[in-house]
């Protein structure tokens, strides 16, 4: 039982230098690589987590959705006059509920995630990304469950899948870029300014209304104001051909593409300032 | 020796503490835009830097165990926190050859909801272990944690003592070649601590180099070969464990002897301005004993105590504290319903024992003043004093044996069982 332990190897392969912070840092891919199993053990422990203290469980995940699309197809589309076209609304609604959830959790929960790890910040190393990464981890794993409520409309409806859906994880990555580099980014601002955590729902309340894809069939020629909106906006577009993969139409590329830029660009955004500020956590948190 | 395992050169760290507003570290959004706004218009922030390490080098070959000890503040967790990796240093250089194990507290990372098995392979994975690493050595953390009846419960069900054992177990299988721990060992029992000083020491047989935070100086006097003495952020001394110790002790505190007053200074503690503990005496009022004090013989300590207003009731304590860092024991006037008064100006009290039961060596007082509400002053310098060898009495029946305290008693003969009226009454003070 106390067997002395193994004698360690002779020549240490580790070395490790500690300086002091050099500023603007680029994401050491290697080392998050290196972690990789932790960061599926911290995704692992917050969707058990959190089915563990529910009591609904995993229903949770699919319960969000379909709560919204009802009151979507009684408000918009029975009251507001909203339609899906062609395809059923409470279909054509749900196809983008979903991928807003997604992107609405991962960014609310990786915002919040590196103040909730105050406990893990202070005592240990491991590469900091970790935390907002695995954040939006548990969110697609809420997604993936959420798609089999899609599925079971589908049929329901006899609403078969088109063969576009071989795009859909194209629209997905996208989503999950721009998720994860907008979360990391609250989530360093958050460390440092605790205003943010009013700030991150406010945000994504806002950010379905201006995401119009997600409720209604966009009209064939919008004003240019509102058309340049929509090519900013990196959701819009990913989150039409998510639909449009899934239940057939036309799919947007050339917004996809530019929409798949920006999602870069925001990652790249978000690792960057969460990588300059992330040496002060344990000071600051 | 080839190439050290941990190369400390020139390490700093600064602190900036700002006076005003601010209080906490993180800022809010408003305050950052409305201080860029008005920073034109007054004068800057008074901002304090604080150094909470200067320029602190040493060397550790591989192999070694050295304990960091110094008083609160000295800058210890400061250094642990930059070896590992969770802060950066403001100066200086740090080199670790060989794979880095940091244990900063027991725990981190466990979730209350998971079970013990879960928590086992999460918190491995937080250390640095991987997931095969943790399975082939899942028994053995079973089996060194004593669990394994509740490993599919919750450890928030967990009693405390379950919880930081396997805490304990998961660290303890981690296998790194520098170990670097932080006051971990002052958790659970006395058994337990037992057994996690020895897998540290198996650690340290099987040549790992290790580094000890502790304010135990019996840890690190069995742990440890050599130490660092750390004092307000610089390194005072470095070397084998012995001197380091001895001159840490030395340091720590004052001598008192021959029955004289020992001033305390005021400016290394922060008492309530109403009263405050401003000198100590520790004596001997037998005649022969000439002011020393002798193991089992009287003895008495003085407290002079300066008050701004009457203080009623206030409660005086003195601990003995060996020259390990262990409390020996406590007396305290609240325990022996003595109700003291302070009135404003000197007040002095005498603590007398009859019989001083330590043996010969050097130890400490710590002192300690209240009132029913609040502490008004604690002595963390506390004042050194010496128990000299056995005064000559042959008629006692006293021996020097091991141990810190001493021992009087009477062998007797009985010729049938003995009575239960002959057990002594005195009060004991008590173990703390």
């Amino acid at each position: 039982m106390n067997a002395p332990a193994a004698p360690p190897a002779h020549t240490p392969t580790h070395r490790t230098v500690i300086e002091p912070d050099r500023g603007w840092q680029l994401v050491n891919v290697r080392e998050l690589w290196k972690y990789r199993e932790l960061l599926f053990f911290l995704v692992w422990r917050d969707v058990k987590v959190r089915y563990k203290q529910a009591v609904l469980g995993v229903a949770w995940s699919v319960l969000q959705p379909a709560m919204l699309m009802v009151v979507f197809t009684v408000f918009f589309a029975r009251l507001g006059g909203l339609s899906g076209g062609d395809t059923p609304y409470p279909l054509f609604v749900l196809s983008g509920l979903i991928a807003w959830t997604f992107f609405a959790a991962a960014v609310g929960q990786a915002a919040n995630s590196v103040v909730g790890s105050e406990r893990l910040i202070t005592k240990i190393y491991f590469p900091r990304l970790g935390v907002p990464f695995a954040a939006v981890g548990a969110a697609a794993f809420d997604f993936a469950i959420a798609l089999g409520l899609l599925a079971a409309l589908m049929v329901w409806y006899g609403h078969p899948p088109s063969w576009q859906i071989v795009f859909a994880p194209l629209a997905f990555i996208v989503i999950l870029i721009a998720a994860t580099g907008l979360g990391t980014l609250l989530a360093a601002l958050t460390v440092r300014y605790r205003d943010f955590r009013y700030v991150t729902p406010f945000l994504i309340q806002v950010g379905m209304y201006v995401t119009p894809t997600v409720y209604m069939l966009v009209p064939e020629n919008p004003s240019p104001a509102l058309q340049t909106w929509m090519t900013v906006n990196p959701l819009v577009a990913p989150i039409a051909t998510f639909r449009s993969s899934i239940l057939g139409g036309p799919i947007p590329w050339l917004e996809l593409g530019i929409s798949a830029l920006l999602a870069v660009g925001l990652l790249t955004i978000g690792c960057l300032y969460f990588k300059k500020t992330e040496d002060s956590f344990a000071d600051v948190i | 020796m080839g190439e050290p395992a941990i190369r400390v050169e020139g390490l700093s760290k600064q602190y900036r503490i700002t006076h005003g507003v601010e209080r906490a570290r993180y800022r809010t959004l408003r305050e950052t835009l409305v201080s860029t706004v008005t920073a034109p218009f007054r004068k800057r922030a008074t901002t304090e830097e604080f150094w909470a390490l200067k320029d602190v080098s040493f060397e550790v070959q591989p192999g070694e165990v050295v304990g960091i000890i110094g008083r609160n503040g000295a800058g210890k967790s400061t250094l642990l926190k930059i070896l590992s990796r969770i802060t950066k240093p403001t100066a200086g250089r740090v080199e670790l050859n060989g794979r880095v194990g940091s244990l900063l507290e027991v725990g981190t990372g466990f979730h209350p909801e998971l079970t013990g098995r879960e928590n086992v392979y999460l918190n491995g994975s937080i250390l640095g272990m991987s997931r095969a690493e943790v399975k082939k050595k899942f028994d053995e953390i079973v089996a060194f944690a004593e669990v394994e009846k509740f490993l599919d419960t919750p450890v928030k069900r967990y009693s405390s003592g379950m919880y930081v054992r396997l805490a304990f177990a998961v660290a303890a299988h981690l296998e790194p070649e520098i170990l670097i721990v932080d006051e971990v060992l002052a958790v659970g029992d006395a058994g337990f601590q037992k057994k996690c000083l020895g897998k540290m020491s198996d650690l340290a047989v099987s040549g790992r180099t290790i580094l000890f935070v502790s304010h135990q100086m019996s840890a690190v006097q069995a742990l440890c070969s050599h130490a660092v003495h750390m004092d307000r952020g610089l390194v005072k001394d470095f070397g084998p464990r012995e001197r380091i110790i001895a001159a840490y002790l030395a340091s720590a505190g004052r001598t008192a002897t021959g029955g004289e007053w020992v001033e305390l200074e005021r400016g290394s503690r922060s008492p309530l301005d109403r009263a405050w503990i401003e000198g100590v005496r520790i004596g001997c009022d037998q005649p022969e004993a000439g002011g020393q004090l002798y193991p089992n013989c009287p003895a008495f300590f003085d407290l002079r105590v300066r008050a701004r207003q009457e203080v009623k009731p206030a409660y005086l304590a003195v601990s003995f504290i060996d020259r390990f860092d262990n409390r020996l024991f406590a007396v305290n006037s609240n325990r022996c319903r003595s109700h003291l008064a302070l009135q404003p100006g000197e007040n002095v009290f005498r603590f007398r024992v009859d019989q001083l039961h330590l043996n010969p060596g050097s130890f400490t007082v710590g002192l300690w003043l209240a009132d029913d509400k609040v502490v008004l002053d604690s002595v963390n310098c506390p004042v050194q004093f010496a128990v000299s060898e056995y005064l000559p009495n042959p008629g006692d029946w006293t021996h020097a044996v091991d141990g810190h305290t001493a021992g009087f008693f009477q062998v007797r003969r009985y010729e049938s069982e003995p009575s239960d009226t002959t057990a002594g009454t005195d009060v004991e003070p008590e173990q703390s």
